[in-house]
Order: structure tokens, then sequence, then C-alpha cells
């Protein structure tokens, strides 16, 4: 039951993802293009979700735990640091170049598209190089 | 390339989104974050924490075949980017989301729903070196 309710979520969201348009690399690119072919539509996305997630994250929170696990595992990481904030301006800059994110590229990779996997494939390139970036750190702060 | 804007069916497919990240929490007390999914395929520590994902992850695919079924064709989708560009912003995503610990569904969504700072730093840092990006490399280098 675990894993069939962690599916149906999958495809929920994956519905979420195409029928916002968030799927399409060429609409997120346009929201981002306010001085050319600006598409404001990712806005009322965000909108939409953050809405529903608000309020439904305080109607779960009044439980005491979640149905198929022990308890509620929130992020316990407060740190403003630099990782946080380089990490992410990173991000929006790879967003910007591809228009796409993991989010939209996993339902994406539904449809067939090469490009998609191959997306996949570098962001996943991606999270190993971050690995290696920080093993190597590590390593020069013990030397 | 222009774009239709789309604000009901954008609004509506958020909610979606929102209603997903609304089942994860509810069902396995998880943040829904695409970044933390797909690396979470690449390396995890046992089992139970690998088999969920693989769950919502796959669903998340199915989606585009559901809506195939439905509605007789697949979500539209525009790449108006090379190959090339897709690696380069592929692994900037990875190693930024890597990072700063989050993407546009784990801080964007989640995060800023559950008012926690850190992502109210990191989604507009990211907003803003996206739209930076587009710009320059539309209307600076392509201009």
């Amino acid at each position: 039951m675990r894993l069939f309710f962690a599916l149906l979520t999958g495809v929920v969201f994956g519905l979420g993802i195409a029928i916002s348009g968030m799927i399409d690399p060429a609409k997120v690119l346009n929201f981002f293009d306010v001085a050319g072919t600006w598409d404001p539509s990712l806005a009322f996305v965000m909108g939409g979700a953050v809405t529903v997630t608000f309020t439904g994250y305080r109607l779960v929170w009044r439980r005491s735990a979640p149905i198929y696990a022990a308890r509620f595992d929130l992020p316990t990481n407060t740190a403003i640091d630099a990782r946080l904030i380089g990490g992410s301006a990173l991000f929006g800059i790879g967003w910007g170049i591809a228009g796409f994110c993991a989010g939209a590229a996993i339902p994406a990779l539904g449809t067939g598209r090469w490009e998609v996997a191959l997306f996949l494939a570098a962001v996943m390139a991606g999270f190993v190089l971050r690995r290696f970036i920080d093993a190597m750190l590590q390593a020069r702060a013990l030397a | 390339m222009e774009t239709a804007f789309t604000p009901f069916t954008s609004f509506g497919g958020g909610m979606l989104i929102g209603l997903s990240a609304v089942m994860l929490m509810l069902g396995l007390g998880r943040i829904f974050g695409a970044t933390g999914i797909l690396s979470g395929l690449m390396f995890f520590e046992d089992r139970t924490e690998l088999s969920w994902r693989v769950a919502l992850a796959v669903g998340m695919v199915l989606s585009s075949g559901l809506i195939f079924l439905v509605s007789g064709e697949l979500p539209q989708i525009d790449i108006p980017v090379s190959p090339t560009m897709i690696v380069i912003g592929g692994v900037i995503v990875g190693l930024g989301s890597s990072f700063g610990s989050g993407c546009t569904s784990g801080h964007g969504v989640c995060g800023l729903s559950r008012l926690s700072l850190r992502s109210m730093v990191a989604v507009p840092t990211f907003m803003l070196t996206a739209a930076i990006t587009v710009f320059i490399i539309r209307h600076v280098i392509g201009g």
C-alpha cells in the first residue's frame, strides 16, 4: 500500500507538471524572458501549488504521524550559508540554460524525447560531481 | 518563440502539484523534492528509502502515458535549446541543486509552504539567476 500510495503521488505530480505547462521548456524559458517573449503562466503554477501545499501541510500536521511512516521527516538545517546561496544561484543558471529542472524532466521522460534523458543523465552527473568536489574539499581540509 | 499565456490551466496544474506534495507528507511524512528523489535513486542507505522513491519516479513518468490514454496526445514539449546546452545546463542544475539542497519543488513549493527561511533565500536567488541567464543568452549573446 505504501508503494502504491507513492506511485499515485508521482502520477498526481506528473499530471500537475504536464497540465500546468511546467513540462515545456519553451514555456519555462519564456517565464524568465521578461524582456522578450514573456509568458507569466508559471507564476500561476507556483501560486496554485503553494496555496494547496501551505493549507494541506497544516491539516496533515494535525496528525501525530504520517500513514505509512513512524514520523514526519522534515529538514532541520537552518543555516543560510554559501552552499545554500551559491548552490541556488548555480541551479538557476542551469535552469535558465536548459529550460528543464528535475521535477519537470522526470514526467517529461514519459513523452519519449531523447533530450529529456540526456538532461537527466547530465543532472545525475552533476550530483556525482558535487560529491567529488566535497570529497576533494574535505581531503584538503584534513591535509 | 511565443507561448500562450495559460493562467487557469497553470493554476489548476499547480494545485495538482501542491496536492501531490500534501499526499507525500500525509503518506510518508516527506518533503516532495525532485532533486532529493532523483539523487535518492543513486545514493541510498537502505532499501525502504529506495523503494518509495522508485515508485514515485515511476508514477511521475507514467503520468505522460495516462495523459496520452485520456486525450490521445502526449503533453506538448518544445525544446528551444541545443543538446550541448541541455548537457551544460543539466550538469549545472545537478551541481547547484545538490549544493543548495533543493530546487523548484523542494524549496519552491514545499519550502515556501513550510515558511522555511532557507527556502525564502533559495527561491528568489535561483529565480533571479535564471532570469539573468535567459536575458544574457537571448538578448546579450543572441541579441
